[in-house]
């Protein structure tokens, strides 16, 4: 294994005392290598190793990857959309759920398809299992036991990492996933201790090593609620809630699911709780002053909930199981800060929770990140080539956007070691790209979480239409499999050819009004055709296909994937051709490219406060430009009158 | 999506300097210039005819003769009009120019029926900006069309320090408020499905929709008060040949302007007149009597008095107290009792009167002023009604409204925003789902944020944080 020793020349720059005059080893090298093994690193490593590239992917314990430290589950409102766009593009995330889910549900089917969000509760150590295998059966990929404490970078490259048992491995990018690892740090009432989660260790070192590279570093928090035996619940206090009896798979690659599924349960808290927490509000590590992280404020814990709704008299809580090989349960909503005796005596007034048993106490952690604005669109480093950055580490929050940022800069890492062009997507193609662009834009000043109103093109960005929007890129990167290439190829053909019978087939009005009769829709006089059947309220596919089928006409056979999309597109043509045509205006600023390095303080006619900002961010785009905070449309003109004459004065030459 | 700096819509201006020239020019480049001008252009020529496209085949760059109409078929001056292909014009594009009367009625109408109908009010500069943009301006002159574009910043931030300014876009900020509570509602019932929160019904969206509707067209309308304080209360004195019309004018003049002559139909063509009105600017036109003629001269007087009433703002309708309400009173009252009118009862001073107050309002359904033109007193009498008039709510410019809007492209956002917030009505009355409603709804609030330049990005999302108590 042993190469050749590694020699440290003047130029490798290894701030860490610990390292100096140490003896250290080469021991291999890498295009890619990935720091971390969340979600985010998984889908970056994959992706690499996918493309064809050497990959090593590291983690400071093996066990803990694609580890769920929070919620045993995946997908959600504008999540469930980022694990189909993952899915789309050649990622692991909605395999790996589809594996290990042991309940499923489409959320929002009371609104329209663009909305309409899959989650689905995961068994935790079936996705760790699953994952891992799926990893170290990779082609390109080695997996790697070690903490990496220095990053190698010499004239502004990346060079390699170095790892804290003086291992040097040599890579042309680097990614970094470092989750909540980074400084991480646990608030459990009035003790607080460095720890990674769920009582892991905390990587301490490569903290300093970043700061030393320039890259400035702050603090972020989040929390979760314990986990107890679900033998020490009463199920009967609370309400039930059942999976869909339907399945619809995550990913693309699979039609149709069958699986026994298990319940959550629903129960509420009340004044008594709230009492309890109130009391101890000072003997909240959230409230003492300890914590100097920022949180979420869709991820507030019990007792900020109680602080700042304190006229809400009950919050409710799903108890949600771990998995089917264990009998802890997740205390959904419900994290805290509170020292342990105060979380057994709140816990304990929630219906169904009076005698509970915790097994995990609820905590709060907080980690070092980075401000994401240094990161280009591609989510490489700035200031340093090669270096790229994914995840909680970038400042969102999440298993699904930490992954959907991990697939990107695996993707893009890549790109880079190719030599080819990186691919960024818009915000017209991908929640990916609306979530990847707020971040590099923005900024962010809490963890950032994905919502469908953060789309501007909701109708476009469906769950349905994914793989139409973005397989053929990721095929085109070189990532996704020729299956489902194919795979996609047939049902967008299928699809098309659907859509297009539908629009030149009638039926005669005897057919039609069986349709109409059924859901209460003013019957019609002669033949019509089968697309503005569908147009009318309440019709679905799957109605007008069984009815049709009981007349003993043919009718194709359809995937669930197929008729959703030909549904949608049909149903909502309308709307989405209004926002197509929104988005085609859209596409114009955003295809006018700036460069890299522009020096905007010297454009003249811009202000001040627009060019500093356009200097920092760096846009890629006027698109982008214009959605910087600070950058007002006379600025935008400004650019676009500068960029126009840069390039006549580039052709009079 | 903010438009200021798109360049694929077309545009349009008032090109010559306000005020009473004796021509005036506006201006439309872009794409849809021809189009535009073949709606609401009718050459003198009958041989130019329309292509496939409906665009009149009218020859570039040749002076072409005839009518410009506005969306009602109503004439509003005879022009000339010269169409420039691209990409030998100013900007490059497609241009029209549409050379009228002076005076700012005809070329206001042109605009404003030139921007119902697709055009956007250009910006300041803009024309320009688009004439480098296209290659029609040499290098060293991009310095000056960046400062022409920057400076827009500072002046309409000096603009922006006017109290008038700050009041509207208060209210503005107000109106957004109401958006805001139904967006956040929106927002938090798609993105939160699992949560215990209050479910948003058709019924409350309906509710807040009808709520912002009001509130948009209160403050669309303010745009007439700021209209009047520029350009003064337009108001067309109507009513059958000989009633006392110039009379009336020459009693508010002070002076013998119109020829008033006991011959019906004296009054041939129209009279425009600019008084002052207790402080309030007005323009007061004496029409010709509306009456079926063959007379040509007076047959042009007469088209022209129905487009005076088209676009005044009150309508004195005048009735000779000496003779009974006929056919003809009838018809000219049906042509203005949809728009803001008084009636007005002239010669009470005479022996043999025939109506009064009572039969009007047995007639007509409303009360009239009795006066005399001719004598002392009705004056007053007349001034005070119109000053009743501008400060009643129903005028639409009441002074009670302490806002007002002036900018032509403020009142173009504004309308837009009516149109999108109408399309949510609609949608929502058809049960359409959320997130459908919801794009008209954000479309009408970010146009409101272009007026008082405040993006969306992020305020929703806060407030739903701010109120729900949301949380995995």
């Amino acid at each position: 294994m042993k190469e050749t020793d590694f020699v440290l020349d003047d130029k490798v720059n290894i701030s860490n005392e610990n390292l100096i005059g140490k003896e250290k080893n080469l021991m291999g090298n890498f295009d890619v290598i990935v720091v971390g093994a969340g979600h985010a690193g998984c889908e970056a490593a994959l992706a690499s190793a996918r493309m064809g590239l050497k990959t090593c992917l590291f983690s400071m314990n093996l066990e803990a990857i694609a580890m769920m430290p929070c919620n045993p589950s995946i997908g959600g409102t504008g999540k469930g959309h980022l694990v189909r766009e993952i899915d789309a593009l050649g990622g692991e995330m909605g395999i790996n759920i589809d594996k290990s889910f042991i309940q499923s549900r489409m959320l929002n089917t009371s609104k329209g398809p663009a909305v309409h969000s899959l989650r689905a509760q995961a068994d935790k150590a079936l996705y760790h299992t699953e994952m891992k295998k799926t990893l170290e059966k990779q082609e390109n990929l080695f997996l790697k036991q070690a903490e990496i404490v220095e990053l190698i970078v010499t004239d502004g490259t990346v060079r390699g990492v170095v790892t804290q048992s003086n291992c040097v491995y040599e890579g042309k990018a680097i990614i970094l996933c470092t989750g909540t690892f980074l400084r991480g740090k646990i608030f459990i009432g009035n003790s607080s201790y460095f720890s990674g989660p769920n009582g892991l260790s905390p990587s301490m070192l490569l903290a300093d090593n970043l700061k030393k590279l320039g890259i400035s570093m702050r603090r972020f928090k989040t929390g979760t609620p314990a986990r107890c035996l679900s033998s020490s619940l009463n199920f009967e206090n609370m309400s039930e809630q059942k999976g869909d009896e339907e399945i619809v798979p995550f990913s693309f690659l699979n039609d149709s699911l069958e699986k026994d599924q298990i319940s959550c349960w629903l129960t509420y808290t009340n004044e008594k709780t709230h009492d309890i927490i109130r009391r101890n509000f000072h003997r909240s590590a959230l409230f003492g002053g300890e914590i100097e992280g920022i949180g979420a404020r869709y991820c507030p814990s019990i007792e900020d909930k109680v602080n700042r709704f304190s006229d809400k008299p009950r919050h409710q809580t799903f108890i949600e199981p771990e998995g089917l090989d264990t009998e802890e349960m997740y205390i959904q909503g419900m994290s805290s800060s509170l020292p342990e005796d105060v979380q057994y005596d709140f816990y304990k007034t929630i219906p169904g929770l009076e005698n509970l048993i915790i097994t995990r106490p609820a905590y709060a952690i907080e980690y070092d990140c980075i401000d994401p604005i240094e990161l280009k669109p591609s989510l490489e480093h700035m200031n340093i080539k090669g270096l790229f950055c994914a995840g909680q580490f970038n400042g969102s929050s999440g298993y699904e956007e930490a992954a959907a940022q991990g697939l990107l800069a695996g993707i893009n890492a890549s790109l880079l070691v190719k030599g080819k062009n990186p691919l960024v997507l818009k915000r017209n193609e991908a929640y990916i790209g609306v979530l990847i662009d707020d971040l590099v834009t923005k900024g962010t000043n809490e963890p950032y979480r994905i919502m469908t109103s953060r789309a501007e093109y909701r109708l476009v960005l469906r769950q349905d239409n994914a793989d139409t929007r973005l397989t053929e890129l990721g095929y085109e990167v070189g990532l996704v499999s020729k299956e489902r290439y194919e795979k996609y190829l047939q049902k967008k053909h299928n699809v098309e050819l659907e859509i297009k019978r539908l629009k030149n087939t009638s039926v005669k009005a005897e057919v039609a009004n069986k349709i109409m009769e059924k859901t209460g829709n003013t019957p019609v006089s002669g033949s019509i055709l089968l697309s503005d059947i569908l147009k009318r309220p309440k019709i679905t596919y799957e109605l007008i296909a069984s009815i049709i089928e009981e007349e003993n006409f043919e009718w194709p056979k359809l995937t669930r994937h197929e008729k959703m999309e030909v549904e949608v597109s049909i149903k909502y043509a309308g709307y989405i051709n209004k926002q197509l045509a929104q988005v085609e205006r859209f596409k114009k600023l955003e295809n006018k490219r700036l460069d890299i390095d522009i020096d905007y303080s010297k454009i003249e006619g811009l202000r001040i406060e627009a060019a500093q900002k356009l200097d920092a961010i760096k846009p890629i785009s006027l698109g982008q430009a214009s959605r910087i905070s600070g950058v007002s449309p006379a600025d935008i003109n400004v650019l676009l009158i500068w960029l126009s004459k840069k390039r006549r004065m580039k052709n009079e030459r | 999506m903010n438009n200021l700096y798109d360049d694929s819509d077309t545009i349009a201006a008032i090109s010559t300097p306000i005020g009473e020239g004796g021509i005036g020019i506006v201006r439309i480049s872009g794409d849809q210039s021809l189009d535009l001008l073949s709606k609401i252009f009718e050459p003198a020529n009958k041989d130019i005819k329309k292509n496939n496209k409906d665009q009149l085949l009218i020859p570039s760059r040749i002076l072409t003769y005839g009518k410009i109409y506005d969306k009602k078929r109503n004439l509003i001056d005879e022009v000339l009009v010269s169409y420039m292909k691209s990409p030998t014009t100013y900007t490059g594009e497609e241009t029209v120019e549409i050379n009228c009367h002076g005076g700012i009625i005809p070329l206001r109408n042109i605009l404003n029926t030139v921007v119902s109908l697709g055009a956007r009010p250009a910006e300041r500069g803009e024309f320009t900006k688009r004439a480098f943009l296209n290659g029609k301006l040499d290098l060293t002159q991009a310095e000056a069309v960046m400062d022409l574009i920057s400076a827009k910043t500072d002046t309409s931030f000096n603009v922006a320090m006017t109290q008038l300014q700050g009041r509207l876009s208060e209210h503005i900020r107000l109106i957004r408020s109401y958006f805001i509570d139904l967006l956040v509602q929106i927002t938090v019932n798609i993105d939160y499905p699992d949560e215990d929160i209050e479910e948003l019904t058709y019924s409350n969206i309906l509710e807040s929709l009808h709520k912002i509707d009001s509130s948009l067209k209160e403050l669309s309308a303010s745009s007439e008060r700021g209209r009047i304080l520029r350009e003064g209360l337009r108001i067309a004195i109507v009513g059958k040949p000989n009633v006392g019309k110039s009379s009336i004018l020459n009693a508010l003049l002070y002076e013998d302007r119109a020829i008033v002559t006991d011959v019906p139909g004296t009054t041939r063509d129209i009279i425009e007149e600019t008084i002052d009105v207790r402080g309030i600017p007005v323009v007061i036109t004496d029409t010709a009597g509306i009456r079926d003629t063959d007379d040509l001269v007076e047959k042009i007087g007469v088209e022209k008095s129905k487009l005076s009433i088209e676009s005044s703002d009150l309508i004195f309708f005048v009735l000779d107290a000496a003779r009974i309400i006929d056919e003809e009173d009838e018809r000219i009252f049906s042509h203005i009792r949809d728009k803001n009118h008084i009636i007005l009862i002239n010669k009470n001073d005479v022996d043999n009167k025939a109506i009064s107050s009572n039969e009007v309002k047995e007639h007509f359904g409303e009360d009239a002023t009795e006066i005399s033109a001719i004598r002392d007193g009705s004056i007053q009498e007349i001034e005070t009604l119109i000053e009743e008039f501008v400060n009643s709510k129903s005028s639409g410019f009441a002074a009670s409204q302490n806002f007002m809007i002036t900018n032509a492209r403020h009142k173009k956002l504004i309308d837009d925003s009516i149109l999108a917030v109408s399309d949510a009505i609609t949608s929502t009355e058809a049960f359409e789902p959320l997130e459908i409603l919801e794009i008209d709804v954000n479309h009408a609030y970010e146009l409101l944020g272009e007026i008082i330049g405040e993006t969306t990005a992020g305020d929703i999302i806060d407030k739903v944080f701010e109120r729900f108590c949301l949380g995995k």
